[in-house]
């Protein structure tokens, strides 16, 4: 369960971009998350609260945007919705391709009062 | 953005950073704005700053992920056997608790530290940093960080190592890369270990194995081993011979190297390609609900 460390790193993020931007509170933050990831979406939404705690961010609205699968065939050049543990091209079936949806883990937006 | 908020741009992000980094107010008058940052930033920071470390000494640095027991610790003490009279080899130890492993390794006359990680699952690149200042790196020519035995956690922290190697055991089953993708998408090898056993266990098909790790698009050579009665172990110290070869190389060239798969550039190359301002997502979105002070 290293969600909540995520999440605490998630925080400070926040907390320097609030602090940054002269911010009172902060409404809504954004989380682009893929399978691929390592992160658990449930376990993060879980973590969140006990990270947020105390901070700028203790109200705010969590939005995690679960990306797509995605794979780009270096054989031959299509790109493919694929499975978590079946990356191989959709198009011609070969395993030379190269992940370019899926493994996200970023902060991608955020939105504060000022 | 990244003059205030430190975030790590890359090659591979500046152009996310400056497309998208400008501010936008929302109509009710709050305002919003694009950060499109790797959650782990810090790490990755501190990350960077332990691969300095190690590229400066022309250190290799080599991170060992596998669940508990698969021979990790092993694996070190016929490596240091075997190549001891080749490079000068030190160890650091991630485990929630006990010096065992550090102790094992010291027993063969290598310095290894021990980070006990009290509850934490996993390391990360602070520790392995404050580690390092507690271990004499002069003349070393291969660092071995033995992660916390977990076949989750530890593939989503980077430690500032060139290069990451899983193990697998043959008495865990051929599927594991099928079910932890994550963690065997990130090896550079896979090094599927207890190959001694393979006469005794009948459900355990290394090609079977090999076959998953192929499914997740993964090029990382799988060899076979066994460490206690070191059978099989000369197509790993060859392995590691060419690698430590390789970072002096890179040493020369002023060169550095990140392990094969590292989440950031695919992260912000796809959210450049399907994150839209307008909320016209067409994946899904989940919502956690707003929580009162306590």
């Amino acid at each position: 369960m290293h969600e909540l460390a995520i999440c605490q790193a998630l925080i400070e993020q926040v907390e320097d971009l609030a602090r940054d931007n002269h911010a009172v509170s902060v409404e809504t933050i954004w989380l682009q998350v893929g399978p691929l990831s390592g992160a658990e979406i449930p376990l993060l939404e879980h973590a969140y609260p006990l990270a947020a705690a105390g901070s700028i961010a203790e109200n705010a609205n969590l939005v995690i945007d679960t990306m797509p699968v995605r794979v780009h065939c270096k054989k031959c050049g299509e790109e493919s919705e694929a499975s978590t543990n079946r990356l191989i091209c959709a198009v011609c079936g070969d395993y030379h391709t190269k992940l370019i949806s899926g493994d996200e883990m970023v902060l991608s937006k955020l939105e504060f009062d000022k | 953005m990244c003059d205030t908020c430190g975030c790590n741009v890359t090659h591979s992000n500046a152009h996310l950073v400056t497309d998208k980094g400008k501010l936008a107010r929302t109509e009710d008058g709050r305002q919003a704005i694009t950060v499109l940052q790797n959650l782990l930033t810090e790490n990755d920071r501190q990350a960077v700053h332990n691969r300095q470390h190690f590229d400066k000494q022309s250190i290799l640095a080599i991170n060992l992920m596998s669940s508990p027991g698969a021979g990790k610790t092993a694996l070190l003490e016929a490596t240091i056997d075997g190549l001891a009279d080749e490079f000068s080899i030190a160890v650091i130890e991630g485990d929630l608790e006990t010096e065992n492993d550090a102790q094992r390794i010291r027993d063969k006359g290598v310095p290894a530290l021990q980070i006990s990680t009290g509850s934490a699952c996993h390391l990360d690149a602070h520790m392995v940093h404050d580690a390092l200042h507690h271990l004499d790196l002069n003349g070393v020519d291969i660092v071995f960080i033995e992660n916390v035995g977990n076949l989750v956690c530890p593939a989503s922290f980077d430690l500032g190592q060139h290069r990451n190697i899983t193990l697998l055991s043959v008495t865990e089953g051929d599927d594991k890369p099928a079910k932890y993708p994550v963690m065997f998408r990130a090896a550079d090898l896979i090094l599927l270990t207890k190959s001694d056993l393979l006469e005794v266990i009948d459900d355990f098909d290394p090609q079977q194995a090999e076959h998953y790790v192929r499914q997740l698009a993964s090029e990382a050579p799988v060899l076979q081993l066994a460490a206690r009665r070191k059978i099989d172990i000369d197509s790993w110290l060859d392995w590691l011979r060419d690698e430590v070869m390789a970072q002096r190389e890179r040493r020369i060239n002023n060169l550095s190297l990140r392990p094969n798969i590292q989440p950031e550039g695919a992260a912000l190359h796809s959210a450049d390609k399907y994150h839209h301002d307008d909320h016209d997502h067409h994946h899904q979105h989940t919502h956690s609900h707003r929580h009162s002070p306590s």
